[in-house]
């Protein structure tokens, strides 16, 4: 099937697939719009963005990334990624949760291949606009990704599969949710594979509750998540093979992208508000000036350097060696674009705050940052910094270049 | 050799089972080697055989066994002892 897709948009007219793209724009800032109406509400209670979602579903933007042939709009990661980008300006709980739903979608699509089943889940979030959720830490682990302690359990054609997930962002609005466990009960903790598991076969016990001090709209909470299915359900390869070509890199580029998002609205506030003061001193530059341009010269940087990785993951795409040396290079690329884009993100928006002063300390102005600084403090976090950073380190050991 | 392979992944690729208990054939991957390990594995066969694995050698391939990690040292050593 993809590539059907694949030979029909080297086949496309040029002309066709800009209007195609301008078109995913323009959807993009639509859901934008509403979701910035409410961010403020989201952020405030802790509630999943629900009209933002209605909004992105109307706007059939949910199947994005799903290939044309199976109904959705064919979009590239650069496309997906500029929409969560567009997103995160708007509201960060709702350009995460986006994200994390096209994370799952990029890996059904790269590695569901030849799976009726699976292009059968993509033709339903494409039809159906199915937000699909993700559960890989576990209780007993923690945030491993490469290690599972549960496992599937399958007799005859049919799994049965326990997991208790100290985390699952969105868990409770999602239609389906990808699941890591072991192979089977007598594999090892890193013989994985991930099991698309769809809500009328599972069941959701809530752990605990969501109250943080940002990203307080994607609603990560822990659950107890018992699932029933059809083995075909189980993706087709391992799952170490799909962390390392998608899940991992396609993680790191578009919560990238919507951390770039969250900080550029930041500082577009406080360009508005240097702008105002210059306006009402004519003739004299406010103190301010350097950190605008600073904070303007952080942003660039960020978009140049997760530009440098969607080239690098492309062709990564083009060229799939078997070469243990460049995947590992390619992997503390990735590292490296997390690790930064996640600490300079906050750092551009603690300089627009020294811009906005007390005005973007206070709630409820146009110029308040509190929202945006609360969330982008989750970016160093959600897979820690130290963890990335020590496992760069190993993979650097391998470097012979 | 295999003695040294054997104690080497016993020392830094923290499989699932200790490595006594696999036969050289049997696929490490599935013992629990991870991509990360697999970097400790290459630094202590260089150290211990006193060879430098080239970079076109170092595929996924190299570290499925002890086998193939045997098969690639003596292939490097043959080559460095030619060179």
């Amino acid at each position: 099937m993809r590539s059907v897709a694949r030979i029909a948009l080297a086949h496309a007219n040029p002309g066709d697939v800009s209007a195609a793209e301008d078109s995913l724009l323009a959807a993009a800032h639509a859901a934008a719009a509403v979701a910035a109406e409410h961010a403020d509400a989201v952020d405030r209670e802790a509630r999943f963005p629900e009209e933002a979602f209605a909004a992105l579903r109307e706007q059939r933007l949910l199947g994005a990334m799903v290939p044309v042939a199976l109904g959705g709009a064919g979009a590239s990661l650069a496309m997906v990624t500029t929409i969560c980008r567009i997103l995160g300006e708007a509201c960060a709980a709702t350009g995460m949760i986006y994200a994390m739903h096209q994370i799952q979608v990029a890996c059904v699509v790269e590695h569901g291949g030849g799976s009726a089943w699976h292009d059968g889940l993509l033709t339903r979030v494409a039809d159906d606009q199915l937000l699909l959720a993700s559960a890989t830490s576990e209780e007993a682990i923690g945030g491993a990704l490469r290690t599972s302690g549960c496992a599937v359990s399958a007799d005859g054609g049919r799994f049965h599969l326990l997991k208790m997930a100290p985390t699952i962002s969105y868990g409770a609005h999602a239609d389906g949710i990808l699941v890591t466990a072991r192979r089977h009960a007598d594999a090892a903790p890193s013989d994985q594979v991930l099991v698309c598991v769809m809500k009328s076969d599972y069941t959701l016990q809530s752990l605990n509750t969501w109250d943080t001090l940002g990203m307080r709209g994607t609603c990560s909470n822990g659950f107890r998540l018992e699932a029933t299915g059809d083995v075909a359900q189980i993706m087709p390869v391992s799952f170490h093979e799909i962390a390392d070509g998608t899940m991992t890199p396609v993680s790191h580029i578009v919560w990238g992208a919507l951390w770039l998002g969250v900080a550029s609205d930041a500082v577009s506030r406080a360009k508005t508000f240097f702008q105002g003061q210059a306006r009402a001193h004519p003739g004299s530059l406010p103190p301010s000036g350097a950190r605008v341009a600073e904070a303007v010269g952080m942003l660039q940087l960020m978009e140049a350097r997760l530009d440098m990785a969607l080239a690098h993951q492309q062709a990564r795409h083009r060229a799939d060696g078997g070469s243990v040396s460049a995947a590992f290079a390619l992997a503390a690329e990735m590292n490296g674009l997390k690790t930064s884009l996640s600490t300079l993100a906050l750092q551009a928006v603690q300089q627009a705050l020294m811009v906005c002063g007390m005005a973007g300390y206070k709630h409820g102005t146009p110029f308040s940052l509190g929202r945006h600084l609360r969330d982008l403090w989750s970016a160093p976090l959600m897979i820690n910094n130290d963890r990335i950073q020590a496992n760069t380190a190993n993979l650097l050991l391998a470097d012979r270049s | 050799m295999k003695a040294t392979i054997r104690k080497i992944l016993g020392d830094v690729a923290r499989l699932d089972v200790p490595p006594a208990s696999l036969a050289d054939s049997d696929d490490l991957y599935a013992a629990g080697l991870s991509s990360l390990a697999t970097v400790h594995v290459m630094l202590a066969l260089e150290n211990a055989f006193e060879i430098e694995i080239p970079d076109r050698m170092l595929t996924r391939q190299l570290f499925r066994s002890i086998d193939s990690l045997a098969g690639a040292v003596s292939t490097i050593r043959q080559q460095q002892e030619a060179a």
